[in-house]
């Protein structure tokens, strides 16, 4: 571990959420959760920022704007999308103007799923972003490009799948899943779960084969 | 008294440039684990500043315009020029010019970006330079008065061999001191440019252009800073031998808490607040001061 990952400072975005997550993300930052224990600090300031934190989906006003902090973010940068609506979409993913997650703007590198996402998920989820952040570190050593280097994962019809996301035929790897936000999907996302009730299973049925 | 360049300064001078960033890194750390305490949090570890450090360094190297660099690595060149001559002794008045100009090369840097952030955040900085710079000058004039001499190494001779602190002879400016010591460390209420705790009006002042590595200078030049501002405090209350200089660091640190505890418990004020009360408490205090002490050679 590297100083990198020791002090990953945070900006965090709010698309289109419903700003439950946004008062989840906030949460994390008090007493009770004090991500400063892990160096952890909210910058407001994408130049000084290492992590993106990014809550609600992508619509077609907040597209740029998403895609501007992203590219004045400084190597090595990682992005988090912070709740189901920055990660697929969501309950707003059939709205007219949204255009789906964060990942449809910008490479994301880590999903922390949750309506809204609970502040472990959220810690958990810039835990394993660290990973990542050193990857991204250790490819610039090399003289690498670092986001070409470190694969994604990526949502595909509502289910959290692995893939490298210049190479969508690689499955990636499994671990840059937070284990403690995947118990944290709804359980209609859960892979073989069953829907509590056939209105559910049909509402994702008409879900999936709509996109 | 006056000081010669004798071997033994050029040491105390390496050593002090050398040992100032370590210090002022520690205390940078201590400050955000007491800060974290007062606010019912754990806090981060006190290397933590290090690891910021060592973070920003590794970060690619993107600037808005090149000069930019120049300038706040001449920042940090003269803070740290002027943080050695403290420590070994040298002259306290050029010590305060030295910091002046440092402080005027930060102005130039914010300034240098165009970005309506950071030139709002160099205004302010400018400002603020204007709000201290008169309690900094008068206290220099207040060691002239008691001791004849502005070389640090000769206050601290005669210090010890009077065995009273200038703190006996410097009482208000002594207070008034510490008072612009909070718009120096950059705190609040008087965290005006730089929005240390990420105060969203003004992004991150005058740092809100800097990224990397030349954040990384800025942070460095600021632990320098703060050790140097504790070593004026140090000035006004050591009486020179073990005893006093143990006193006086334990003295100063209960100076940097209590600039602590003022930080965490006083919202920011308006720009017109901190200039006018910092040149009321320069003309009252280090005036009256002055006077006394004035009026005491004239009947002695
Ligand atoms: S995931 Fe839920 S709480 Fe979060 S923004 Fe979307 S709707 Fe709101």
């Amino acid at each position: 571990m590297t100083a990198t990952s020791k002090s990953p400072w945070i900006i965090h975005y709010d698309g289109s959420s419903c700003n439950g997550c946004d008062i989840e993300v906030l949460a994390a930052l008090t007493p009770l959760y004090d991500v400063e224990r892990f160096g952890i600090v909210n910058t407001g300031n994408p130049k000084h920022a290492d992590v993106l934190l990014v809550t609600g989906g992508v619509n077609a006003q907040n597209l740029p704007v998403v895609q501007q902090i992203y590219e004045q973010m400084i190597e090595p940068k990682v992005v988090v999308a912070c709740g189901i609506c920055a990660c697929t979409g969501g309950i707003f993913r059939e709205c007219y103007n949204i255009l789906g997650g964060t990942d449809q703007a910008i490479p994301v590198d880590v999903y922390a799923p949750g309506c809204a996402v609970r502040p472990e998920a959220i810690i958990d989820a810039v835990v394993q972003g660290l990973g990542i952040l050193e990857a991204k570190r250790a490819a610039m050593r090399r003289g690498e490009d670092p986001e070409a280097a470190t694969k994604t994962m990526k949502v595909k019809d509502g289910v959290v799948e692995m893939t490298n996301w210049d190479d969508p035929d690689d499955p990636g790897t499994p671990a840059r899943f937070p284990e403690a936000s995947s118990a944290m999907l709804p359980t209609y996302f859960q892979p073989g779960a069953q829907a509590a009730s056939p209105e559910i299973a049909a509402a994702v049925a008409t879900m999936r084969g709509g996109e | 008294m006056p000081i010669t360049s004798t071997p033994l300064t050029i040491v105390a001078f390496i050593a002090s440039i050398i040992a100032a960033p370590l210090v002022g890194g520690l205390l940078v750390g201590l400050d955000r684990i007491i800060t974290a305490r007062m606010q019912g949090r754990v806090g981060p570890p006190v290397l933590q500043p290090f690891y910021d450090i060592g973070k920003l360094l590794a970060k690619e190297r993107v600037t808005v315009s090149s000069s930019q660099d120049v300038y706040v690595a001449m920042y940090l060149v003269f803070i740290v020029i002027a943080t050695g001559l403290f420590f070994c002794g040298g002259n306290f008045l050029l010590v305060i010019l030295l910091v002046t100009l440092a402080s005027l090369f930060l102005v130039t840097a914010a300034f240098n970006s165009r970005s309506p952030f950071a030139e709002v955040g160099a205004s302010r900085e400018a400002l603020q330079v204007m709000a201290y710079e008169p309690m900094l000058l008068l206290t220099a004039a207040g060691f002239y008065l008691v001791y004849g001499t502005f070389d640090v190494g000769s206050i601290v001779s005669y210090a010890s061999l009077m065995s009273t602190p200038a703190i006996y002879f410097l009482p208000l400016n002594f207070i008034g001191f510490v008072y612009v010591l909070t718009i120096k460390l950059r705190k609040s209420p008087f965290d005006l440019s730089t929005s240390e705790h990420a105060h969203q009006e003004l992004v991150k002042g005058v740092t809100t252009e800097f990224s990397g590595p030349t954040l990384a200078f800025f942070e460095i030049a600021h632990w320098f800073e703060t050790v140097l501002f504790l070593g004026w405090v140090g000035l006004f209350l050591t009486w020179g031998g073990l005893v006093g200089t143990v006193v006086a660091i334990l003295l100063v640190l209960l100076v940097y808490f209590f600039e602590i505890w003022v930080d965490n418990n006083f919202a920011r004020v308006k720009w017109q607040i901190v200039l006018k009360s910092a040149w009321l408490v320069a003309l009252v205090l280090g005036g009256v001061n002055l006077g006394a002490l004035y009026l005491k050679l004239l009947f002695m």
